[in-house]
């Protein structure tokens, strides 16, 4: 049978949060028996937007998470609800039964992914429940899919071989896999959050003159093996995009026939923008000349 | 007995059936019938024919003949034409003409003339159903805002979720763009603006106005205590009581003091709709008392209104160019895009909401290259990617000549088009090359000015100068807002106007924009926008006389004081009695250069002020002078007509509670703004023009705008001028009646439905794109009834609007006007900021403080009272219970202080200091700050305009100076401060902390009442 899933392409969310606002207005304030009871007017975010920021000036990138319930297949919360208060839906929703939870707080830390929110006023744990209650009326998505002005929050409505194919072609991920849960919350371009960059901008003095170094060939090297290249755009620009963060030592080599070539050393951190690397001196080809 | 008195008789005895079959009919109708006892006549001038109506307890009855002693007296000239004007499909230009002739009069108390008027109409909309039954119990209403228009579920009369519209299978389908072998289609529905999204917690906040209320230490027969003002509590009062006290200190005003004594002041923007927004009924309250009117400055426009205009013209437009299908012209030519100063996907185009967003998500597919200029690395970029550069702000204009210098010297510009289309580009061209003050503007220069490497400005230019490139300038990509609200507007929105000329504006693939106008949608339809005016009768300050008017035929309206503030002077013209300005007047390009001053000749000073919305604190410069000017004796009374209880709210005497477009009738258009922004639909997607229902009943005893004008009105016995009989539903109607709506859906259905979907025309009908006409050398051909006739030069329709009817490098009008302004002179020149680096300020207040419009909030709407948006951590910070507005600042400015992310900072100058919650930032070069403008809340920590405030009011800081001295114009984005963590104090420090009144006892005062809550005054 088809299942409900969630894909989110974390290279269009701009953090606009309108899925967020959505969501509060979905659940504050609303009771909707058999699904949720109304959330906290403040602080809870079921679904949340998380922000970071990568580089320094001038080449900075902004990246923004959304997270929320990942309805896994095999949920962490199901097994430690008491009185079946957790439920596992056959379209995939996972439901925080709103009765049957109530005072169950030890659900909050059941979560790996800490999407479970404590409702003080309520004495519930708390999760977006996936709009279900709107689903079973009729409607064919969420609203945080309805919202999102670049349409990076699609709900996908799938059997799970379907989804296995739309895995493979979009080359989908999960948060955390390692927590083995299974999400229905799938994500594209995960990199764009979790990894760093190296960069930088190439200059050099061309006939007399200050000037991008637009072409040149740049190497990143890790120990002896070279793991990427590139060439540097109009504004001597380059950058090199999905490495680990905190993963040590790398050799940028940057080459042009007009100057000698270059060697910069990183140790990386988190996303490093190397400044202006200076080109200077004749290359050996055109010495040779 | 003539066959016309017959037919009126017949006439007059249907409305009694009427009534009484509707009150059969109807519960509501009922109820509403016993409202009121009295009785009504009806008659002929000569008595010939006439019946009599009388109310009592909800019963009717009725006599036919005349009856001299009923209270009011409704009669017409004659039989024949009553019986024109007692039908419901009055033709309402008959029904003008006879008021306007004397020949339809009413004569007895307003109150019960408009009550029974508004009966009569009611007796046709007492039946009308609206709404759309859902499956899951609830009704589904539509609502329009300054964000987006918006489905409204309602159960048991209240509001469950708010959603943007998603068409169904009878909309019109959507027009598709075919670019470079791709085809692009907008989603079918409407988007939503964040602020828009939480409408429900603003809707049902707890800083609802619910009642009427009263200073507790005003009286207006005794001691009125304006000292008080924003510092004393509010005590509940009855709407009677209300409605006496603010009509009689109008009648005491004007008696008193005589013609401009009253004030008017309107905010902006804190509502949606035709009828009930501020260019509609306020404007024609606002006339019909006769009021000192406040004068805007062209407040997102300012540098291309005072500047830009002078080289091409578009005074209609502000300054800012015509924008017919770019979109598909950018889609189809283009090579590149420049955002200067642009941020649509924070600002979307100031009402639409993410239309634009999804377009630009366009670039991406077909390969357009682009680039960003911004102090701040801004939303736009962050999502778009492309080569970010960061001037100092200030400095932009230094970056367009160094780029001009680069076009001249290299031959990258359009030299057939400079030679047949312009005038005095020798002149320019001299000055950027150095040959008349020996400093050529080399991309070099400009490095010592903007920070930017020059070669980096080299390449830019060169690849400007070779591609085909859109200038994206400001939020709608012709302009708005950004860098043109600083003391370099003008410049830099001039610099900018001449780049686009070297590139042949109008070429294919040149021109302004960035996908948020111009989409091919049908603008052939007429639907009017809310700056034309509605039902104000405004026909001087409205779009009114164009096309409304004709259509919608309605009792004219001027104001008889002709005394005039600049709104940015509001406070030295109350405490100084004197001020000055240049008008914002789009009339024609001469009409900016009509200085006016206030006080007006023979007119009386102002003593009272009508605030309608409030948001000066958060939005004008410098604005403790705001709150000084709210605290004086020279002000005899303020009365405030608000939704909720906000900063500026709390400096009022009388308090009228007003309700939300969620609680009212009304009509409009997604986006249509009309007036100034003529054809601003083509930043939507889709034109959809909304019914805005009454969703819910008024909360508490608030009551809609009109209807606050109205029993003001009739305590004036202006209550039958101000609404013409009708109520706000008539009124909807009538303007629906007046568009093109009727020729595509029944008003049934309209009603229903809640919205109609304009369909696009076929492609190959679409309008011409802007400027090809003029590049082309042929008569301007898109639809834009702009400028005047009498505006061209030699032929109609063709040139420009500037003298010589080309582009102009030397602009005619400013040599006309002063040739020798240092400021403005007829070439656009360099000047630094005289608020900046280098400036003597710049030693102790080393920051640069940008402020644009918020992202999440709309001026202060959205804003506080206690909405969702306060939980975005971009928006408002939590930090020990109270939500801080929120500085960004570089990491290493901050670390320089000592300064962690969130922690609580003091920012401040001269003028004041704002307590915010620090975020740092990577997105910021060294030396400049960003906080949003536009805070709804003030919570000074002290007294009020001497202290410390930690609601964030960022514009406290900001300077009252005008751009140049021959413009009225805000320079909110050239502003020094400093930034030092925040220690707890709370007095204001040096000069601007002493207040010639403040006493300990104040203070406290004004500390225990911000704890307060206006609910507590019930």
């Amino acid at each position: 049978m088809k299942k409900w899933n969630l894909v989110i392409d974390v290279a269009k969310c701009f953090g606009c949060n309108a899925c967020a606002v959505a969501c509060h207005d979905e659940y504050y304030d609303n009771d909707f028996p058999g699904y949720s009871a109304s959330m906290s007017k403040h602080g809870q975010r079921w679904i949340d937007i998380l922000q970071r920021e990568k580089g320094q000036v001038p080449m900075v990138e902004v990246a923004y998470l959304p997270v929320t319930c990942n309805h896994c297949d095999d949920a962490p919360c199901v097994k430690a609800a008491k009185d079946g208060a957790i439920t596992k839906r056959s379209d995939g929703i996972v439901i925080i039964d709103p009765v049957k939870a109530k005072g169950q707080r030890q659900l909050v830390g059941a979560c790996p992914y800490g999407a479970i929110y404590w409702n003080e006023e309520q004495q519930l744990p708390q999760a977006w429940p996936f709009d279900a209650h709107l689903l079973d009326q009729g409607w064919t998505r969420t609203r945080a899919s309805q919202v999102c002005p670049t349409q990076a929050i699609r709900t996908v409505h799938a059997e799970d071989e379907d989804m296995r194919k739309m895995i493979a072609e979009e080359k989908l991920e999960v948060l955390h896999p390692e927590y083995k849960t299974q999400p229905r919350v799938y994500y594209k371009n995960l990199d764009r959050y979790f990894k760093a960059f190296v960069g930088g901008s190439v200059a050099g003095v061309i006939d007399g003159v200050t000037e991008c170094v637009e072409g040149a060939r740049v190497r990143l090297h890790r120990g002896e093996r070279m793991i990427g290249e590139t060439r540097s755009d109009a504004y001597g620009d380059f950058k090199f995009q999905s490495l680990e963060e905190n993963s040590g030592a790398y050799r940028v080599e940057i080459a042009d026939p007009r100057f000698a070539t270059k060697a910069v050393e990183v140790k990386l951190g988190q996303s490093t923008y190397l400044g202006t690397i200076s080109m200077s001196g004749a290359s050996a080809a055109a010495v040779r000349h | 007995m003539t066959i016309a008195s017959v037919k009126f008789s017949a006439l007059l005895y249907g409305m009694l059936l009427a009534i009484r079959l509707q009150a059969l009919r109807y519960p509501h109708f009922r109820k509403h019938l016993k409202e009121k006892s009295f009785t009504c006549q009806i008659r002929t001038f000569d008595g010939s024919a006439g019946r009599s109506f009388t109310f009592r307890d909800g019963i009717v009855s009725s006599r036919s003949g005349v009856d001299s002693a009923a209270q009011v007296c409704i009669s017409v000239a004659s039989a024949e034409l009553g019986t024109r004007l007692f039908v419901p499909w009055v033709d309402q230009l008959d029904r003008i003409e006879a008021m306007k002739n004397f020949d339809f009069k009413a004569d007895g108390p307003d109150e019960f003339i408009v009550w029974f008027t508004q009966t009569m109409m009611m007796i046709r909309s007492v039946g009308w159903e609206s709404g759309t039954k859902m499956r899951d119990g609830t009704t589904r209403y539509v609502t329009n805002t300054n964000g987006g228009p918006l489905f409204v579920y309602v159960k048991d009369g209240k509001v469950v979720r708010l959603t943007p519209l998603e068409f169904d299978e009878t909309d019109a389908e959507p027009w598709t763009i075919h670019a470079r072998g791709k085809s692009f289609t907008p989603p079918r529905q409407t988007t939503a603006a964040t602020h828009s999204l939480c409408g429900k917690t603003t809707l049902y906040s707890p800083d609802r106005l619910l009642y009427p209320m009263k200073r507790v230490d005003f009286d207006p027969k005794g001691a009125r205590n304006q000292k008080n003002r924003g510092i004393s509590g509010y005590e509940r009062i009855s709407w009677d009581e209300a409605l006496a006290i603010v009509s009689g200190e109008i009648k005491r005003c004007k008696t008193q003091y005589g013609q401009g004594a009253i004030m008017a002041n309107h905010g902006s923007h804190h509502n949606w709709g035709n009828i009930g927004y501020y260019i509609s009924s306020a404007y024609k309250f606002f006339n019909a008392i006769g009021t000192t009117r406040v004068v805007h400055n062209p407040d997102s426009w300012e540098g291309w209104y005072w500047g830009a205009m002078h080289h091409f013209g578009y005074s209609m437009r502000l300054g800012q160019t015509e924008t017919y299908s770019t979109v598909e012209d950018l889609m189809k030519e283009a090579e590149m895009v420049v955002f200067w100063a642009a941020d649509p996907e924070a600002t979307s185009g100031s009402y639409s909401a993410f239309e634009g967003t999804i377009r630009r998500m366009w670039l991406h597919e077909l390969g357009i290259e682009v680039v960003h200029i911004d102090p701040y690395l801004n939303h736009t970029a962050a999502l778009h990617g492309g080569k970010w550069f960061a001037p100092k702000p200030g400095t932009d204009t230094a970056m367009a000549m160094a780029i001009a210098h680069v076009w001249i010297t290299e031959g990258l510009y359009d030299k057939k088009f400079v030679a047949e289309r312009s005038l005095g580009f020798e002149v320019w061209r001299d000055y950027i090359l150095g040959k008349e003050d020996g400093v050529p503007k080399t991309p070099e220069w400009q490095e010592a000015e903007t920070g930017i490497p020059a070669k980096d400005v080299r390449v830019l230019a060169r690849r400007w100068g070779t591609k085909k490139t859109y200038l994206g300038a400001g939020g709608w990509g012709n302009g708005h807002g950004g860098a043109c609200r600083s003391a370099t507007g003008i410049q830099w929105a001039r610099s900018l106007a001449c780049l686009l000329a070297m590139q042949g504006m109008g070429r294919p693939g040149v021109n302004y924009g960035h996908l948020q106008w111009g989409t091919p949608v049908d603008l052939h339809f007429y639907f009017p926008g809310y700056a034309d005016g509605g039902m104000s009768g405004d026909i001087e300050n409205t779009g009114m006389p164009i096309s409304l008017y004709q259509r919608m035929p309605q009792l004219p309206t001027f104001n008889p004081s002709t005394q005039k503030v600049p709104r940015l002077q509001i406070p030295e013209a109350i405490l100084e009695g004197k001020a000055e300005g240049y008008p914002w007047n789009g009339k024609t390009i001469e009409s900016q250069f009509q200085k006016f001053s206030y006080p007006a000749p023979g007119h009386s000073p102002i003593r009272m002020l009508y605030k309608y919305g409030g948001a000066s604190i958060g939005t004008m410069t410098q604005t403790n002078r705001y709150v000084h000017a709210y605290r004086t004796e020279k002000l005899d009374f303020v009365v405030s007509q608000s939704i909720w209880f906000e900063g500026e709210t709390k400096f009022a005497d009388v308090i009228l509670p007003a309700c939300t477009q969620f609680e009212r009738w009304d009509i409009s258009e997604f986006g249509g703004t009309g007036g100034y922004a003529l054809h601003g639909q083509t930043q939507m997607n889709h034109r959809v023009v909304l019914m805005q229902h009454k969703c819910i009943e008024p909360l508490g005893e608030s009551k809609s705008d009109f209807q606050i004008f109205e029993a003001l009105a009739s305590r004036l016995g202006l209550g039958a001028y101000f609404s013409e009989g009708m109520s706000e539903i008539d009124w909807v109607k009538r303007l629906f009646d007046s568009s093109d709506l009727p020729k595509h859906i029944s008003w049934k259905e309209f009603l229903k439905k809640g919205y109609f979907v304009v369909p696009p025309l076929p492609e190959d009908r679409r309008d011409p794109v802007s400027l090809r006409w003029f590049y082309e050398g042929r008569k301007k051909d898109v639809p834009e009834p702009h400028p005047l006739p009498g505006d061209y030069g030699e032929e109609f329709m063709k040139g420009l609007q500037t003298q010589s009817g080309k582009f102009e490098f030397e602009c005619s009008s400013l040599k006309r006007f002063d040739p020798d302004d240092p400021e403005r002179p007829p070439i656009v020149k360099y000047l630094r900021s005289w608020e900046g680096p280098g400036t003597e300020l710049y030693g102790r207040f080393p920051l640069q403080l940008v402020s644009p419009h918020s992202r999440f909030s709309y001026h202060t709407l959205s804003d506080g009272k206690d909405s969702s948006i306060n939980d975005i951590k971009e928006h408002r910070v939590l930090v020990n219970g109270h939500y801080y507005w929120v500085l960004r600042m570089n990491g290493q400015d901050a670390a320089e202080r000592g300064i962690k992310q969130h922690d609580l900072v003091k920012i401040h100058n001269d003028r004041g200091a704002v307590v915010c919650a620090a975020h740092l930032t990577q997105r910021l070069p060294r030396g400049v700050v960003h906080a949003y403008e536009s805070s709804a809340c003030y919570e000074p920590l002290g007294e009020p305009g001497y202290s410390v405030d930690r609601g964030g009011c960022i514009n406290q800081l900001t300077s009252k100076r005008s751009i140049a001295k021959k413009v009225t114009g805000t320079a909110a984005n050239s502003c020094l401060v400093q930034v030092v963590l925040w220690d707890g104090s709370t007095r204001l420090e040096g000069a601007a902390g002493e207040s010639s009144s403040a006493t300990t006892a104040a203070r406290t005062a004004a500390r225990t009442e911000a704890d307060k809550h206006p609910a507590m005054a019930k």
